[in-house]
């Protein structure tokens, strides 16, 4: 029975990884398949890590990020949070709207709905990987779109994880577009009960 | 950038007669500056939660983290330095709301921002300025040497305040 996130084990992380591969296969093809360039994901790392480290983690709490929220539902609780750099952002918008220069504090209308819709596509493969892989219905809310520094992006998750603990389960990737690399965080963030049931179905202990 | 003291997520810091206390992108969190005028001893304490008696105990461990109980620790220090209770000013920054939803639920940065002008008005602490809500993230620095507090956002520059 897993409690907190400290209780997670390998055998736990392995599955969750798998799960990260999967989703990450499902998000490239869909990725790829919309902005018609070669998409890789690299092997997703899973960590448990206390809230300071995780924006740490992510970069330096005033370094701009787009940002995508979505909140899960059903079956799985918790949210998945898009972290989408400068580069990133600018091979999309570049993609969609053949802009060259994109500040992430100016971004109009259309660049938000391209962008929130790459994030919303991204989170949906993985839920729907863990959907598949375990059985389990899983929905999303209609997902959120901010601009701002990285430390008041992830302020969102860590506050409302803090109500139960000190720690964020994150399931992390960087990806690859046409042989650039992009750092961009994709963090699954489940709470510590749906991880319970997740592991439940699974018939892992 | 690094100049002064920095404060992290569920920290506080206090300091007196000279130097710069800085927390950095506060979104919904919020920053609660307190401060002595004639002692010049100030505090900075950066919150997460409104209240620690509505989390699940094992959350409840770093008193750091909620309005209700980083206030008063915060305070009780800088009273142990020497400032005067009745001298004690407050300036706050931050419960921004950063991704818009109908749920409210969800908007934590208005419930953090009442519990902190709660827990004030319950240690007779008058706020003389305010920097909160909306949708934006804000750096605040804390001047020790005079009491003034920058807030810093992306959008709307720097408010002294």
């Amino acid at each position: 029975m897993i409690q907190k996130f400290e209780d997670l084990n390998d055998v736990h992380l392995d599955v969750l990884k798998e799960i990260g591969n999967i989703g990450s296969g499902n998000a490239s093809t869909a990725l790829s398949a919309m902005i018609g360039k070669e998409i890789k994901i690299k092997m997703p790392a899973v960590k448990v890590l206390e809230f300071q480290e995780a924006l740490e983690h992510c970069g330096s709490p005033e370094d701009i990020r787009a940002a995508v929220l979505i909140r899960l539902k059903d079956d799985v609780t918790g949210m998945i949070l898009l972290l989408i750099e400068q580069g990133f952002a600018e091979v999309i918008l570049n993609v969609f709207f053949q802009k060259q220069e994109v500040d992430l504090l100016n971004l109009d209308e259309g660049d938000i709905s391209a962008l929130t819709e790459i994030g919303n596509i991204m989170g949906s493969c993985y839920m729907n990987a863990i959907a598949t892989l375990a059985n389990l219905k899983v929905g999303v809310e209609t997902p959120g779109f901010t601009a701002d520094m990285l430390g008041a992006v992830m302020s969102v998750p860590v506050i409302e994880f803090g109500e139960v603990g000190d720690k964020l389960l994150c399931i992390d990737k960087s990806i690859e577009i046409d042989g650039v690399s992009i750092k961009s965080n994709l963090m699954l963030i489940p709470t510590v009960d749906s991880l319970s049931f997740l592991f439940e179905r699974l018939g892992i202990a | 950038m690094s100049k002064g003291l920095n404060v992290g997520i569920s920290d506080w810091k206090v300091g007196k007669g000279e130097g710069m206390i800085v927390t950095y992108a506060l979104g919904s969190c919020v920053g609660i500056c307190l401060y002595d005028k004639s002692a010049k001893i100030g505090g900075l304490s950066h919150i997460m939660l409104p209240d620690s008696k509505s989390v699940t105990a094992g959350a409840a461990n770093n008193r750091m983290k909620f309005a209700d109980t980083a206030i008063p620790d915060m305070l009780s220090k800088m009273l142990t330095m020497g400032a005067v209770k009745a001298r004690i000013t407050a300036k706050i920054a931050g419960g921004a709301h950063m991704f818009p939803t109908s749920n409210e639920k969800f908007n934590i940065g208005d419930r953090n921002v009442a519990a902190v002008k709660s827990t004030l008005a319950s240690l007779k602490i008058p706020i003389t300025a305010q920097d909160c809500g909306e949708n934006y993230g804000r750096t605040v620095f804390f001047n020790v040497v005079d009491g003034v507090m920058e807030v810093k956002s992306t959008t709307k520059g720097v408010k002294v305040l």
